[in-house]
């Protein structure tokens, strides 16, 4: 049976052209980068060129502002336990949302427990942040603001330029976790403003293993891994040569390609929600309807059950991901969908479908038949649907 | 994760639906966990002689609850009454461990229907009700 991916938020395949880029640091161009001698020459090299282009690509001003990271999650850790620890004579407070990836929020509720405190703001029924809601919780203790720049789940895209003005008005540093955006919406550092982003190379068709965070110069920051001189001290261990320069081939292709893969991510996305919304009855679009993620579709069907629904695509060869605490390994529904205020039967019933480049629309009216068939099958199961069906037909 | 069983009674599950005259109805879990589910018994001589279900929930709480109406089908009321949730569990090759507590409570639903029928049952033995529905 072909597969169908859909869930290129979670991770992407790696483009056979950064493969190809990689191959030789793993065989010929094997040497320690902390060597002097050729062999660790040619690794440095490698690593000194990708910093210089994946600076040049975001827009940063200096490319020492690069710290290469072995994820996405590391590069959340540092920043913000880095900022936390390297600021403790200013400041103990922390601001950030409710709808924080887990590598954020379980930061923060880790500091909490050495003297820190954390606001953690709320967000509308869309997700989003209200930037004067940022701008009152800042008191004279607060030393960092860390809001993501779109969320993982339900993909909408935060005002952060406005919110990085108002941050640094009141002199506080500011941290995006922009894991969802990087190669995937038009990103410039200078017009973001913040003081630190983060970034994963698996998210924008890159390997895993590999993320950076920018750090703007003069920000002053604690490591979190001790050892080597790497990374300008801020992160002991050889490098991962071969993960680096893939980190900036895939970066480099998913930005020179942005224009045209998101203009047709976006058309699918609208043309998959409307297909959804137009067969099927009792959905509920979950995020912005427009300030979101060009892949972005999550939706919950009101009476059935986010993973029932992802073992039925699972079995007609579709790969999509759920907010239902059944996938969570919690008992709890996701986070996110409960702060933007669903209730937690609607957000159990939750399933977030991201599409990428190589999806076709075929594959989306394929998709779309098998969720009308298999939500129907369901709801004739469930005894939700069966009482409400009962108490429509009684009024 | 899932055995073949549970796959196979999640695909096709058996005796889905509601007794509409029923002698028994019982409901366990709730809707904030993400799994319901609602068991309908008819008896007859002390002796289930029809039972279906309907279920919200994940694919454990789906195919617990049909293979619970498979193992007490024709059973008395006595046998049926020893079925455990651990045992449904069993029949279907074992449960993800997250999924025990939360998605396998299949046999409390039937116990309920059980406990129900008897009540009104009771009461009709009695000659105090007319009515032997044991629907809520």
């Amino acid at each position: 049976m072909e597969r169908i991916y859909l869930d290129h938020a979670a991770t992407t395949p790696t483009d056979p052209r950064v493969v190809e880029v990689m191959l030789p640091y793993f065989t010929e161009v094997f040497g320690n980068p902390s060597g002097i001698y050729q062999e660790g020459r040619a690794g440095k090299k490698a690593i000194d060129e990708s910093r210089e282009k994946v600076a040049r690509l975001l827009g940063a001003a200096d490319f020492r502002e690069i710290i290469f990271t072995g994820s996405g999650s590391e590069a959340d850790n540092l920043a913000i336990s880095g900022v936390a620890w390297a600021n403790r004579g200013k400041g103990n407070h922390i601001i950030t949302s409710s709808i924080e990836h887990h590598a954020v929020l379980n930061t923060c509720k880790h500091l909490e427990k050495y003297g820190f405190t954390v606001t953690y703001l709320p967000v509308d029924k869309y997700g989003m942040v209200a930037p004067e809601a940022v701008r009152e919780a800042i008191t004279d203790r607060t030393i960092l603001v860390s809001l993501m720049h779109a969320n993982n789940e339900v993909g909408t895209v935060q005002p952060i330029a406005e919110i990085s003005k108002i941050v640094h008005e009141k002199g506080v540093l500011f941290h995006t976790d922009a894991v969802q955006t990087v190669g995937s919406i038009p990103l410039h550092l200078k017009e973001l403003g913040v003081d630190l982003l983060s970034l994963s190379a698996h998210k924008f068709y890159g390997p895993k293993g590999v993320g950076a965070l920018y750090v703007k110069k003069g920000t002053r920051l604690s490591r979190l891994i001790h050892g080597g001189a790497q990374e300008r001290q801020l992160r002991a261990g050889t490098e991962n040569v071969a993960g680096i320069v893939g980190l900036a081939k895939a970066l480099e292709l998913a930005i020179t390609e942005l224009e045209e893969n998101n203009s047709r991510l976006v058309e699918f996305r609208d043309y998959f929600i409307n297909e959804l919304m137009s067969r099927i009855d009792r959905v509920k679009l979950n995020g912005h309807p427009t300030k979101r993620l060009p892949g972005n579709v999550n939706v919950s069907f009101e009476f059935v059950e986010g993973e029932s629904i992802l073992l039925i695509l699972d079995l007609k060869g579709i790969a999509a991901s759920s907010g239902s605490a059944c996938t969570s390994g919690s008992l709890d529904p996701s986070h996110v969908l409960l702060a933007m205020g669903l209730s937690h039967e609607v957000a159990h019933g939750s399933i977030r479908l991201s599409i990428g480049r190589e999806n076709t629309k075929t594959q989306l009216d394929y998709v779309c038949g098998v969720l009308e068939e298999g939500v129907a099958r369901l709801r004739e199961m469930s005894p939700l649907y069966q009482a409400r069906a009962r108490k429509e037909r009684s009024v | 994760m899932y055995t073949e069983a549970v796959m196979d009674h999640f695909s096709n599950p058996r005796n889905v639906g509601e007794i509409k005259d029923a002698d028994g109805v019982g409901e366990a879990g709730n809707p904030v966990c993400g799994d319901i589910m609602r068991i309908y018994v008819k008896i007859e001589d002390q002796r289930i002689v029809d039972i279906k279900f309907k279920t919200f929930g994940c694919g454990a709480a789906i195919a617990t609850s049909s293979i619970l109406t498979e193992m007490v089908k024709g059973k008395t009321i006595a046998e049926a009454e020893k079925v455990t949730n651990r045992a449904v569990a069993e029949a279907l090759g074992g449960l993800p461990p997250h999924k025990m507590h939360c998605s396998n409570l299949a046999a409390d639903a039937l116990h309920k229907a059980l406990d129900a029928y008897r009540q009104s049952h009771l009461q009709f033995t009695a000659g105090e009700a007319d009515s032997s529905s044991a629907i809520g």
